[in-house]
């Protein structure tokens, strides 16, 4: 992904104007669970910044406090320039939070919800820029309905859409594409971007992995504590990940099954192997240690109907290595 | 966007509050048909017991003589349909049993030696046991039964001449004899008047502290908190916003109430219609404050309703609507006085019987801002503006 024209490129210092989230050693303790563990991160204004993480490892937690929803057992940062533990109220008066959970009003309707967001936060004319927002949504034969009763796709436009309407300078979009169809995702995609092209910054926690890749940078959370960060190709070449895959030809489905299924057995017991992962008729041998990796497939090489191939990791690939690396050294 | 600040801003997020609560007030249909249904079916249940002017109560008879004037009192009592003697005890531990199994309501004991006692001036008793349980229906009854007696004895002329007769004593009729009255197990003998304000302040109440007991909790269990905290609303805007649609309601029942006591019950209005509105909109709003409250300190919707009950009991049982406060020993008068019922039921009943106007009513007027206060300061503080 490149670069918005408007960030400045260069990762040298950077003017406060220029930052829209810097937090620094972030810590959330629920009870004796360590949710979120000494949590570093810079957003800077006008990005896509992708939040990725396996389940339960502190999204969640970590969005809720940079718009002050939780309070930090540790750390301290800003928001928009404005102090995460003190200025709670002004933050969420130009922050737009969209939760994981939908979280408007089941019982009004879609236009309903879109007036009540308008006037809580002062949009002059509420009535009409609720009206203008459904257009803008699609949501307009809708306005009527009641949001309990939309469809799930349906129910995520709306909430971003009353994420969207006050104007806010960010967006943190809690898994905003959970269950929503590839048409949709890819509206919901040329929307944020759009945004982003306004200057708007948008922090978006995600578990797709096409829709990092459609981030300008992103960051990789799991049990807590932050393993990796940059733009896409970076994370990728910081994982010291070398990769092949074996291509299974001129076979029947049944057999290539087979033959796919007996080799990914040996090839995961084998040493310098640290993960293989099946993609129909063909498989990811992946290590750390490129040396090793070669020693290990080196025997298949030979065998017939197989076509082997060097190749890059995938983000995939990177991000359930760092989780494996992280869960071993717990 | 710059969120706006200043009074604007705060008017502009409690109306959206308001019209958010409203819309889903109007939405739920059936919590809405028992905001007006609970009122009205209380009245007609209540109205019932006391609309119908009791008739041909049960009564027991224990006379110790047969006199003229045992006899006349009891043809006298016979003649007012009040009372219909069902029994001629032959003692007082028949009679009394009679009364205990429901077989009777009253009891009526004419000592020995009454018409003799009369005649010397001793102002002789007769004893009424009354099972007040009921006590609209025993009330009207025990009401009655003095005139009765008095008449019945004048009608025999036994008390002008008794008068005569008593030298150096100013006797009236009602002072030749005595009328011992014993409600039995409702001490209180809660009369009909007493009943409409009563029922005002109960059911006002008790609705009024459920309706907000539910806001923050219900918020909390459908995950719309998360939202609306996230949006630059402040704890007592959200406050606010939740309580004023519910003091339409409160209006609402409050009228209900009050027209059906008036029209059906001839009811009197005594005071001033102003001030009975001003307390009335003060002890809504009270009660409102204090629910809100439960909701912000309950963890979800049980243990909302449950603060809500444990509240409502000590306000039926210690303000003065079911015994008389003045009888309730001080620790109980204590937490009557912390009670918004109480207040109110001085306030309603001074104003629509006594007609008491502001200056009588400064002190519970007072007393329940107070509480109005104390339970939004607590409401504030203690409103969770974070998840954690
Ligand atoms: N209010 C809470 N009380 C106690 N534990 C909590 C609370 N909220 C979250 N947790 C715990 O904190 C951990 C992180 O939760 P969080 O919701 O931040 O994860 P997440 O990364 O958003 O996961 P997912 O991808 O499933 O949404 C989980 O183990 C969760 O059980
Ligand atoms: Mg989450």
């Amino acid at each position: 992904m490149s670069e918005r024209a408007a960030a400045p490129a260069g990762t040298g210092e950077r003017s406060a104007a220029d930052v829209a989230i810097a937090v620094e050693g972030l810590s959330k303790r629920f009870g004796a669970n360590l949710v979120v563990d000494d949590l570093t991160m810079t957003v800077r204004r006008g990005q896509i910044y992708g939040f990725l993480g396996p389940n339960g490892s502190g999204k969640t937690t970590t969005i809720r406090m940079l718009c002050g929803l939780l309070t930090p057992d540790a750390g301290r940062g800003t928001c928009l320039g404005m102090d995460i533990l003190t200025q709670g109220r002004e933050i969420r008066a130009h922050v737009g939070y969209m939760t994981q959970r939908f979280s408007l009003y089941q019982d009004l309707s879609v236009k309903e919800n879109l007036e009540f967001v308008a006037r809580l936060y002062g949009v002059p004319k509420p009535e009409a820029a609720a009206q203008a927002a459904l257009e803008r949504l699609g949501l307009k034969g809708r306005g009527r309905q009641l949001a309990g009763e939309l469809s799930g796709g349906w129910k995520q436009r709306l909430a971003l859409g009353a994420c969207i309407l006050p104007g806010p300078d960010l967006l943190l979009l809690d898994e905003p594409t959970a269950g929503v169809d590839p048409q949709a995702r890819r509206e919901f995609w040329a929307q944020i971007h759009a945004l982003a092209a306004e200057g708007l910054t948008v922090l978006v926690s995600t578990h797709y992995m096409d829709e990092a890749e459609r981030c300008h940078e992103i960051a990789y959370i799991a049990y807590g504590r932050l393993l990796a960060q940059g733009t896409v190709a970076n994370v990728i070449a910081a994982s010291g990940l070398h990769t092949y895959t074996v291509d299974v030809k001129g076979e029947g489905p049944r057999e290539a099954s087979q033959r796919i299924t007996d080799l990914s057995q040996k090839l995961s017991a084998a040493l310098g192997v640290d993960m293989v992962a099946p993609f129909g008729t063909s498989l990811h041998i992946s290590g750390r240690d490129a040396a090793a990796l070669e020693a290990a497939i080196a025997p298949f090489r030979g065998e017939p109907h197989l076509v082997w191939r060097k190749d890059e990791p995938t983000l995939e690939d990177v991000f359930i290595d760092l989780m494996r690396g992280k869960d071993a050294r717990r | 966007m710059t969120a706006r600040t200043g009074v604007a801003g705060f008017l502009g997020r409690v109306t959206a509050m308001i019209v958010k609560e409203y819309i889903q007030l109007t939405r739920d249909r059936v919590t809405f048909a028992t905001m007006i249904m609970i009122p009205l079916l209380q009245l007609v249940l209540f109205g019932y017991a006391i609309n119908t002017t009791p008739r041909h109560l049960p009564t027991a008879v224990f006379s110790h003589e047969n006199s003229d004037v045992s006899r006349a009192i009891l043809a006298a009592l016979r003649n007012t349909a009040f009372f219909s003697f069902v029994r001629e005890a032959q003692s007082v531990e028949e009679a009394e049993h009679l009364v205990r199994a429901g077989e009777v309501l009253f009891f009526v004991e004419i000592p020995a030696g009454f018409e003799r006692s009369l005649r010397r001036g001793d102002r002789p008793q007769i004893l009424v046991a009354a099972d007040a349980t009921d006590p609209v229906g025993t009330g009207n009854a025990l009401a009655a039964l003095s005139g009765v007696v008095a008449s019945a004895l004048v009608r025999e002329r036994f008390v002008g001449a008794i008068a005569e007769e008593a030298q150096g004593r100013e006797a009236t009729s009602q002072d030749a004899f005595e009328i011992v009255q014993h409600r039995r197990y409702n001490p209180a003998g809660t009369s009909q008047l007493n009943i409409v304000p009563g029922l005002l302040g109960t059911i006002l109440t008790m609705t009024m502290l459920i309706f907000t007991a539910l806001s923050v909790t219900r918020e909390i269990e459908r995950g719309t908190m998360e939202s609306l905290l996230a949006m630059p609303i402040h704890p007592v805007e959200i406050m606010l916003g939740k309580i004023v649609p519910y003091v339409m309601v409160g209006i609402l029942q409050a009228v209900l109430i009050l027209g059906a006591g008036i029209i059906l019950f001839a009811v009197p209005v005594e005071g001033s219609v102003a001030v009975l509105s001003a307390a009335t909109l003060l002890f809504i709003t009270a009660n409102l404050s204090i629910g809100y409250t439960f909701s912000t300190l309950a963890q979800n919707q049980l243990q909302a309703v449950q603060m809500s009950f444990m509240f409502f009991l000590p306000s039926i049982l210690l303000s003065g609507f079911m015994f008389p406060f003045s009888g309730m020993p001080q620790w109980a008068q204590w937490i009557g006085e912390g009670l918004p019922l109480t207040h109110y039921l001085r306030m309603v009943r001074g104003i629509l019987l006594k007609g008491s106007g502001l200056s009588d009513l400064v002190r519970d007027g007072a007393a329940l801002f107070g509480l109005m206060l104390l339970a939004m300061g607590i409401a504030v503080a203690r409103f969770r503006q974070t998840l954690d």
